[in-house]
């Protein structure tokens, strides 16, 4: 893995999207993020939005290029990652 | 076997038609329909806004049947899952099995329903009429409903929080 920051698409739903108050954007993240729940840890810090949205880390779910991710789920090769509430679809 | 996901309105016996149709090896259809569930005592609803994750909704629809498929020896299926505004009594969601025999039929929709409410990426906004809305919370029974097919699961669960 290298250490250069390269974009990776974050996607947000539901009250995820609302709190954070954007469906999704592009963002560099600096080295040393190696999970999701680096990223988390970092995306809180970067505004009131987000630590607002990621308040209850602990109920929002991940996925990870299309693919249900756990919290520590590797990275470093990811394009997309998405943030959300337990589904209720069906 | 196929999943579509479409803001349309779907015609139950067009779909076991077009599965069906032309074919004397399936011996057995099963059914299932969601519809949105209109006001409760204390909760008035007027509509029903489902958002979804285009791209990863399909693919993990697809997932969900290839599993059904695996455990069950189907001859076809179908999965249809609706998005966008909908009003009480409005269809949600299909989902048909074929087989040659009814207990892999019955069951395979009865998995693909667990599965699909545990792991597709839709939620639910629920409208009132003052113009409110609420995000729908993912029920507990729903997620004992998927773990009983637990013994030869096979996809990892998105039960893990961050």
């Amino acid at each position: 893995m290298t250490e250069a920051a390269k974009p990776i698409r974050l996607m947000y739903f539901a009250w995820v999207r609302e709190k954070v108050g954007r469906a999704e954007e592009l963002v560099e993240l600096p080295g040393g993020i190696a999970t999701i729940a680096d990223l988390v840890e970092w995306l809180r810090g970067r505004g009131p939005e987000y630590a607002a949205a990621f308040e209850r880390a602990e109920v929002i779910r991940t996925a990870i290029d299309h693919t249900h991710a756990r919290a520590n789920a590797p990275i470093h090769s990811a394009r997309e990652i998405a943030f959300f509430p337990p589904v209720t679809g069906g | 076997m196929s999943v579509r996901v479409q803001a349309d309105d779907f015609d139950i016996g067009a779909e076991v038609k077009a599965l069906t149709g032309g074919r004397s090896d399936i011996g057995a259809v099963v059914t299932f329909t969601g519809t949105v569930r209109g006001d409760t005592p204390d909760h008035p609803i007027t509509s029903m806004t489902l958002e979804h994750y285009p791209g990863m909704t399909e693919a993990e629809l697809a997932r969900v049947e290839a599993e059904a498929n695996d455990r069950w020896p189907l001859l076809d299926s179908l999965i249809v899952h609706r998005y966008g505004t909908l009003k009480p009594g409005d269809n949600i969601v299909l989902v048909i099995t074929a087989s040659a025999h009814r207990q892999a039929a019955f069951e395979a929709a009865e998995f693909l329903m667990d599965y699909l409410k545990s792991r597709a990426p839709f939620w639910k906004k629920e409208e009132g009429p003052d113009g409110s809305g609420r995000w729908v919370d993912a029920r507990e029974c729903d997620e004992k409903a998927v773990s009983r097919w637990d013994k030869t699961r096979t996809l990892a669960a998105p039960d893990d929080a961050i």
